[in-house]
């Protein structure tokens, strides 16, 4: 798959085709100070072309870095936009990423320029700056609390702005021939894998690996440049970055950016957005209040709630795919539509969605279908990084909830018999950046990209992924072990919150749980059962009950694989304390780093093997205003009813 | 050396003249006396605190200040002028803002009308026109929503803006009573304990909203708290109460090291 | 969970009240068209209800008076205009009138209010009983004692609507009718005046909060006399009505007094409560006249809405939309 002659093979290129096409369309919007403020595409092309001139008279050059730090806003994306035209590259970091962890990054891409939001992400980078020597310009977008800072690299994005504005008055061809400089093999941006071992590794993505990979989605569901996208989730994420800005470039529609994180909802409805981008967690999130709701809610008014919701379950889904359902069911669920499921996704902002899709991690087949039953079209995908999300995807009408769909248009997938997916496809990226050893691995010498992940096609040709490759493990009787598969099993559980596995080289599977302290909170509180805390809850005898049946449910279920049965989890502990990013327990996104966690809990692992009924732990936290202290507590292990595998049934 | 001298410092804040004297106030209720011959002075851009254990007459104070108490003896000077009290809305209209330690806010308004009640004093259109929203109205009517959600921005309220007051937690409520003191643009804002009854995590936001409200707009802060630490970090000057009587007033070092403190305050544990 | 109980207690009230009033439809004892007639009619002396009460709910949630001179009020406007209307013609007396209100309002801030702050709730009540009889004396010198009739020019033929749909169609006084569309107009005036406007957020933010209220600079005195006003622009309204209906007279202000058990029934506090239960006394006094009537003998007109504030204050004293601790009274 090739571009045409003649299009647009570069973001500038696109900005400037929009810019002049349709100028006076909107392009992006932000809710600032309580009201959606607007910029056209050609008001947002002058703005890039003055940024995008001050940065070259502060001495951004092709091919250098610039660090992009803060939250969905404006004029952090028009950097991004400014920086490829002059042919240097964008970095993007997560808002919330510590100081020391951002270190690592300024060093390997040597960057000497970063545009940030305000106050917290400047304070970091000056934390840093001696280790970061060649750091040398901080602009910032929000000026409060900066007003008293003196230091010489700090200068207000206004002032940028400025200098470049008066610089492409007295200069005005250097944008356009700047970007008519750029080529399609250029890379377009950097991004870091958060990698749940040693350091991240920078992903370059050329501006065909995107635009490629956007065309691929407008192409397959007819993306117009009407769309309303809400810009809501990290720009240091692949995926934000492509369905935010990489298609927002190629297909010209809208992006709107929210005001905070926790206006996400209120943002919503008031924009009503057409093509809608959520990881799993996101959806729980939503779920999770409509739920809340309803059960503060009249008896009535709860008994018409789950009447037509379990309507919605039987049928919603089907009508959704276009299958047969009986006249009078469609008749019923229409009744539903008027009377719940249409407030019901008015409330969550999601009228007028087209396409949803939800990626990043595996998503409970419940709230999989509990979106689809409402009549959204939440559909699934696979991606990543190194891919730019173009991997595979559910088509219309063909969508299951333990599938990622078929490979899409010009993308080769085969599985190792390892079980590990390898791949072909335009999106790929160029290399790791300064890491050739890595590039390699990844890539063998024909091409093919080890995601790393292991997986299978079913029957209908989509791709199921079970785990990563190099976590799927056997059990000493060499029966198969994906950990990710169980845990990802137990968090469907509302009740459960983080699962780890262990079993590799084990006669048999266990694993460690956090409760969700706030499903498991109300369940206690309905019944009565008082408690102080994360950790007195944990230890109540009722809750390891509550958990126990979410294991053997687990069990159960697992006993009907017979590739998996083996793996049923025989004892488990319930933790202590919640695992957190900022202990190293989890990553950014929020992945459980099993390695660290088996490591420091090893006294726990040991206990789970061992035989024992009790064990004793303690473990290091830190609060939030950053003093640490020590957490002691002895935990009983928990044994969990297994169940014999059942023989393999035959096809249905 | 504490925070406020280290910041004074290092960005040049400079503290004003005298804007507020309070000289030998006395009251009483019926025959308890609240405070006795009690003066101290307030300079234009400091934050000066008012502690001392409880019942030792700081809410008295701030309403002596505030005009909600009459004392029966003594002068307050406010801008150069000197009178014996002011009526809470004539303080108000003076630049005298207050917040409220047992919160009173509009509970049945929601967070933007209460910050937007707030601007009350600086609406100028008339009724009529207010009513029909045209013209000059409107116009007002916007420039105050604009202020009114720059405040709401500042203490990054946003999510709640349409929510009634009587729903949100503590904490955010106690923000929403900064909020609206601040959305008259005070001169001196008063606040009344404004950490009572918060977490670490919430005190901790507070002191930095207050301390940015020093520095950004340069309002001069008189507040109230018993919680020592806390005063300690954000003041410039302490003026410590016993009993209804001043015992010391001074630097937040000067405080700590006084004899009187000490015994009737720091030495006792509560 | 009392939370819960008490949604569910004014739920079944709603659907009790529902049933109570279409039961005569439902068990077959009335033709359709008849019993339109009698809700409609029952509607429209309940808005008249609405109107008094409102004053009572704007002043209570103001200053936290009950104001027992409501009634007063609405006979002194009502008296004023018939006999202003004498010699001037009614538009102008209608100015000169309120132009009266809103001067009874000031003096009665200058003269009583001003000097009871912070006193009981009790001796504000006294003090607002003395206000009533005061009114009625000063009515009576000034204007006369007589009852006057109130002619604004409201047709008093009832008109027949609706005669395609059913036989005989529906019998409507026009009166009613255009009383109760100048009601509903001055309710949503007020409404508007209240949601939309700085002064209607003040005097929004002093029924919520007395003392924060000044300390922003709310000058209570003034929001006294604004809200004395508007309640005299309500009885003004209600006198207009009620005078042309009744001739303008002493027993105006009993009727007015129907406005207490609206209160009790839609909670002191709340506007839309006023409305709402003088709406819902309006139909239940009229439904349960004509159609228990016959069964219990007639007048329960006369006692329908004190019995069923005598319910409310046993069950749910708050009322139906009313906050559940009434500190200020």
């Amino acid at each position: 798959m090739a571009l045409q002659a003649g299009t647009p093979d570069t973001f500038p290129k696109l900005l400037l085709q929009h810019a002049a096409g349709r100028g006076n369309d909107p392009a992006i919007r932000e809710k600032d100070l309580g009201i959606w403020q607007t910029w056209t595409w050609r008001g947002m092309r002058d703005e890039i072309e003055w940024l995008a001139c001050g940065l070259a008279q502060a001495g951004l050059a092709p091919g250098a870095h610039i660090a992009v730090i803060g939250a969905n806003r404006p004029r952090l994306y028009w950097t991004l936009t400014a920086a490829q035209a002059l042919g240097a590259i964008p970095v993007p970091f997560y808002e919330d990423a510590v100081a020391n962890e951002m270190t690592y990054v300024f060093q390997d891409a040597e960057i000497a320029f970063a545009v940030v939001e305000d106050q917290e992400q400047a304070d970091k980078l000056f934390e840093i700056m001696p280790q970061c020597p060649k750091l040398r310009h901080i602009w910032y977008d929000d000026a409060r609390g900066l007003k008293h800072y003196t230091q010489p690299e700090l200068a207000s994005y206004e002032s940028l702005r400025e200098a470049g504005r008066a610089y492409a008055k007295a200069n005005p061809g250097f944008f356009a021939e700047r970007i008519a400089a750029g080529k399609g093999g250029d890379p377009a941006i950097m991004m870091y894998t958060s990698g749940t071992t040693g350091n991240p590794k920078g992903v370059v993505l050329t501006h065909d690996n995107l635009v490629l990979s956007s065309r691929a989605y407008a192409e397959l569901e007819g993306l117009r440049p009407e769309e309303e996208v809400l810009a809501y989730l990290p720009m240091a994420w692949i995926g934000q970055n492509l369905f935010s800005y990489a298609q927002w470039m190629a297909v010209g529609f809208r992006i709107n950016c929210i005001e905070s994180g926790e206006t996400m909802l209120t943002d919503m409805r008031e924009i009503g957005p057409t093509y809608y981008f959520a990881p799993p967690r996101v959806l729980e999130a939503l779920l999770t209040q409509v739920t809340i709701r309803m059960e503060d809610a009249s008896a009535g008014k709860r008994w018409i709630f789950r009447h037509f919701m379990d309507l919605a379950r039987r049928v919603g889904a089907r009508i959704l795919d276009g299958e047969p359902v009986p006249a009078l069911e469609r008749l019923h669920y229409a009744i539903g539509k008027l009377l719940v499921y249409g407030p019901l996704r008015n409330a969550l902002g999601m009228s007028r969605i087209r396409v949803a899709y939800t990626a990043g991690e595996a998503i409970g087949p419940d709230l999989f279908v509990f979106y689809r039953s409402l009549g959204i079209n939440l559909k699934q995908l696979y991606g990543s990084t190194e891919t730019s999300v173009m991997v595979c995807v559910q088509p219309n009408g063909q969508v299951k909830p333990d599938t990622v769909g078929p490979p899409m248009k010009g993308v080769e997938v085969r599985v190792l018999d390892s079980g590990e997916i390898v791949l072909k496809c335009p999106g790929l990226f160029r290399a790791y950046y300064k890491n050739d050893d890595a590039t390699r691995e990844a890539k063998d010498a024909e091409g093919w990209f080890h995601t790393g992940d292991a997986g299978f096609f079913d029957e209908t040709g989509h791709l199921k992924i079970i785990d990563r490759a190099k976590d799927v493990g056997k059990l000493s009787d060499g029966t198969l072990f994906a950990p990710k598969y169980l845990e990802n099993k137990l968090k469907f559980f509302p009740y459960v919150k983080e699962a780890v596995a262990f079993g590799h080289a084990k006669a048999e599977a266990t694993a460690m749980i956090n409760i969700d302290v706030q499903a498991v909170g109300d369940w206690a509180e309905r019944r009565g059962i008082p408690y102080s805390g994360y950790t007195d809850l944990a230890a109540k005898a009722q809750v390891v009950d509550l958990i126990r049946e979410c294991v053997e449910k687990v069990n159960a279920d697992l006993a009907r694989d017979p590739k998996l049965s083996g793996s049923q989890i025989h004892r488990f502990v319930i933790l202590h304390k919640e695992l957190d990013a900022d202990d190293g327990e989890l990553t950014r996104t929020r992945k459980v780093r099993r390695g660290f966690i088996g490591e420091k809990y090893a006294t726990i692992v040991d206990a789970l093997y061992s035989g024992t009924e009790r064990c004793l732990v303690e473990a290091q936290v830190r609060f939030e205003d950053g003093r640490t202290g020590t957490v002691r507590a002895e935990l009983p292990i928990n044994r969990a009813k297994t169940f014999a595998a059942e023989p393999a049934r035959a096809a249905a | 050396m504490n925070l406020r001298e280290l910041d004074a410092q290092e960005t040049g804040r400079r503290i004003g003249d005298v804007i507020l004297a309070v000289d030998s106030v006395s009251l009483a209720f019926g025959g308890v006396k609240a405070l006795t011959d009690v003066s101290f002075d307030v300079r234009e851009h400091e934050i000066r605190a008012i502690i001392g254990p409880n019942g030792a007459g700081k809410s008295s104070m701030l309403n002596v200040i505030n005009g909600v108490y009459h004392p029966q003896s003594g002068r307050i000077t406010y801008l150069g002028k000197t009178e014996a009290a002011m009526r809470p809305h004539d303080a108000a209209r003076r630049g005298i803002a207050r917040t409220f330690q047992s919160l009173a806010l509009f509970k049945g308004m929601s967070v933007l009308e209460n910050i937007l009640a707030g601007r009350n004093l600086m609406m100028k259109s008339n009724l009529l026109l207010q009513a029909l929203r045209v013209g000059p109205a409107l116009r007002e009517e916007i420039a105050h929503r604009k202020r009114c959600e720059e405040i709401i921005d500042f203490l990054e309220i946003q999510h709640v803006r349409k929510t009634q007051v009587g729903r949100l937690p503590y904490g955010l409520q106690k923000r929403v009573d900064l909020g609206r003191a601040l959305a008259a643009e005070p001169r001196v804002l008063l606040l009344d304990e404004p950490m009572a009854g918060m977490n670490v995590e919430e005190k901790q936001d507070m002191s930095r909203f207050i301390l940015d409200v020093n520095d950004e707009f340069g309002t001069t802060i008189v507040l109230i708290e018993h919680d020592m630490g806390v005063v300690m970090d954000l003041s410039d000057r302490v003026v410590v109460l016993d009993y209804g009587r001043k015992i010391a007033d001074g630097t937040p070092d000067e405080v700590r090291a006084s004899q009187a403190v000490i015994d009737a305050y720091l030495g006792v544990k509560h | 969970m009392n939370d819960t109980l008490g949604r569910n207690l004014t739920g079944a009230f709603f659907v009790l009240l529902a049933l109570g009033a279409g039961s005569p439809m439902i068990f077959g004892e009335a033709r359709l068209p008849q019993w339109l007639e009698v809700v409609l009619g029952g509607l429209m002396s309940g808005v008249l209800y609405s109107l008094v009460a409102l004053g009572l709910v704007l002043i209570f949630k103001a200053s936290g008076v009950f104001n027992f001179a409501q009634g007063a009020m609405v006979l002194f406007a009502a008296l004023s205009l018939v006999r202003l209307m004498e010699k001037l013609p009614f538009a102008v007396a209608l100015v000169a009138t309120l132009a009266i209100m809103v001067v009874l309002a000031w003096l009665v801030e200058r003269l009583v209010l001003r000097h009871l702050v912070n006193q009981d709730g009790i001796v504000l009540f006294m003090a607002t009983l003395g206000i009533a009889y005061f009114l009625d004396g000063l009515g009576q010198t000034i204007w006369g004692s007589d009852i006057y009739t109130l002619d604004i020019g409201m047709p008093k033929e009832p008109k027949i609507l609706l005669e395609k749909t059913f036989e005989g169609g529906i019998l409507v006084n026009m009166e009613d009718l255009i009383a109760a569309l100048l009601a509903a107009t001055l309710v949503a005036v007020l409404a508007l005046f209240f949601q939309k406007t700085g002064t209607g957020r003040a005097l929004r933010a002093v029924a919520d909060d007395h003392q924060a209220a000044q300390s922003i600079g709310i000058p209570l005195n003034r929001i006294w006399v604004i809200i004395w006003s508007v309640a005299g622009l309500v009885a003004l309204v209600a006198g207009v009505i009620w005078g042309s209906k009744l001739g303008v007279q002493f027993s105006l202000q009993l009727v007015a007094l129907k406005a207490l058990p609206v209160v009790i029934l839609g909670g002191f506090t709340s506007i839309p409560g006023a409305i709402i239960g003088g709406l819902i006394i309006g139909l239940g006094e009229k439904i349960s006249e004509v159609y228990l009537g016959p069964l219990l003998g007639g007048g329960i007109e006369n006692w329908f809405a004190y019995v069923l504030a005598l319910v409310f204050l046993l069950f749910k004293p708050e009322g139906l939309f009313g906050e559940r601790h009434i500190d200020r009274v």
